[in-house]
């Protein structure tokens, strides 16, 4: 399996790994049978983004993604963030093998679980606006 | 800590050796004659397979005759399997025993059986890693064409207790084939006295080059033709004989079996200190039984932290290590080894596989001991499984 050098680079030295304290939305995907935890922490102020950890169980390609997810989100407004598509993770880490595209979908699906949590604590029902979140099969 | 490269996956595949490399080389550019062939090139030819033939015969107590080159250990497992199945049909007898934590090559074999009229039992192994031989006498029918059970376990290392399941087989006039790819050059293997009827073995397991194997039949069996064409092996396989490969499987297999006990004894100590090493780790387990297991074989799983992940870590630590996660198989179940003998998905998904020979020096096992444990911090520190586990929340 090929990964390439942008996931090994995304892999060894993964971007905000670790926990936001008092985050505004907390969001977590995937489960331990699986192979694959992604937990998504965000700072939002103003509708920005201004900041993205993560914390993953999983494989080089589970960790990959999720650091390269919080690049992508990181500054960008809400608006910008829902539109964050596993397609658009896999483009920027030069793409992955067939068998780790549901990373990439884990990925997108932990931000938006994330903003999900943000707008439930707002006292705001997040499904019209995030949609339901789609958690892996078993 | 200076960087060091530790190939820790010899279950996997090894190095082909410089005494084998230098028997092999001639075979290419000058002795490369076609065995059939009449004149002195070819005869030669013929005469380097047999002694061949002679030293992988010799080395599992077997007579020349009964060992037929194959391409791999796979293609071995597979001819014996369907040939059986297709022999024994004639006979009514369309049942077939083996384990649920055999190789693949098995595996997947009897279950194209299954698909094909035939019925397949699969034992259970216990906890520590083992068949139970009363499970197979129990499964034992009045159809029963074949049983099929590893030597040694290739992720797990346990040795199986082949002669009880042989006596077993014999009882009941059932054949005994097993699986002894892993086994090989690493436990005394004599096929008489241990009355195994068929053995796969592979080359590159044991400093041969990939793509050669060998399956012994012992004589009075009679298995169909695998390739049908030319006259080589004895009818049974056509094709022009690799003879390079089949010259350098003779030659690895004779140095793979020559001081078993010797290599052995110089493996064991060094496995064993990378197990308590290991172990000391906190959430983590050893898979298999620690004794009845391949000298240098050690399988660990460490909760909190996923197979694939530990092995690239590994790898950028200049280690080549393997695991029964998931993620390096391509599939989303983790190993059916671990599962098993009774892991949870969860735990089988970060299990540690190192399989070392004697050039993993004392100095390597300190360097390995000294990474894994920076290594699982890392990773651990980074996973919401360790942070749930920490907290003593469940993360099923």
């Amino acid at each position: 399996m090929m990964y390439s050098e942008k996931v090994l680079d995304h892999f060894s030295n993964p971007r905000n790994v670790g926990e936001i304290e008092n985050a505004d939305g907390v969001g977590e995907i995937g489960n331990a049978k699986c192979g694959d935890i992604m937990k998504m922490y965000l700072k939002i102020d103003n509708n920005i983004i201004t900041d993205a950890k993560f914390k993953t169980f999983g494989c080089g390609a589970a960790v990959a993604t999720s650091s390269m997810a919080t690049e992508l989100i990181k500054g960008k407004s809400i608006d910008d963030a829902l539109k964050l598509t596993n397609d658009a993770v896999v483009e920027a880490l030069d793409g992955l093998p067939a068998v780790k595209i549901h990373c990439s979908v884990l990925a997108e699906q932990a931000v938006r679980s994330a903003l999900s949590d943000y707008y439930t604590k707002q006292g705001i029902d997040p499904l019209p606006i995030v949609g339901e979140i789609k958690m892996p099969e078993e | 800590m200076e960087k060091r490269f530790i190939y820790a996956d010899n279950a996997a595949t090894t190095a082909v050796s410089e005494e084998v490399l230098n028997a092999m080389l001639p075979h290419f550019t000058k002795a490369y004659g076609n065995a059939s062939s009449i004149y002195k090139l070819g005869r030669d030819a013929q005469r380097d397979i047999e002694n061949a033939r002679e030293k992988v015969a010799k080395a599992i107590g077997a007579d020349p005759k009964e060992i037929f080159f194959t391409s791999c250990g796979s293609e071995a497992d597979n001819w014996a399997i369907k040939g059986i199945a297709e022999n024994m049909a004639k006979k009514g007898k369309k049942h077939i025993i083996t384990s649920v934590f055999e190789h693949h090559a098995v595996l997947h074999t009897c279950e194209y059986l299954e698909k094909h009229g035939y019925e397949v039992t699969y034992v259970p192994v216990s906890a520590d890693g083992f068949v139970n031989p009363e499970d197979i006498r129990n499964a034992i029918r009045e159809d029963t064409a074949l049983v099929t059970i590893m030597y040694a376990n290739n992720e797990i290392g346990t040795i199986q207790p082949i002669e009880e399941i042989a006596k077993i087989c014999k009882e009941k006039k059932v054949i005994f084939h097993t699986d002894a790819v892993q086994a090989v050059g690493h436990v005394e293997i004599d096929v008489k006295k241990q009355g195994i009827d068929m053995l796969s073995l592979s080359g590159h397991k044991i400093h041969a080059q990939k793509g050669i194997g060998a399956l012994y039949v012992r004589k009075g069996i009679t298995l169909p033709n695998l390739i049908h064409g030319g006259a080589q092996e004895r009818n049974k396989r056509a094709g022009t004989e690799n003879v390079p490969a089949i010259v350098g499987l003779g030659v690895a297999i004779e140095s793979a079996t020559r001081d078993i006990a010797g290599k052995n004894a110089i493996i064991t100590p060094r496995r064993n200190r990378l197990i308590d090493g290991i172990l000391q780790l906190p959430y983590t387990r050893l898979n298999g039984d620690r004794d009845k297991r391949l000298a240098g074989n050690l399988n660990i799983s460490i909760e909190g932290i996923e197979g694939e992940s530990l092995l690239l870590m590994l790898d950028l630590n200049g280690i080549c290590a393997s695991s029964g996660s998931a993620c390096t198989s391509g599939s989303l179940d983790p190993s059916h080894v671990l599962l098993a003998i009774g892991l949870k998905h969860e735990v089988a998904h970060g299990s540690l596989r190192l399989s070392i020979e004697e050039d993993v020096t004392d100095e390597d096992v300190d360097y390995i001991l000294e990474v894994v444990p920076k290594v699982v911090d890392r990773l651990r520190s980074m996973s919401p499984v360790w942070e749930k586990m920490m907290k003593g929340e469940s993360y099923e």
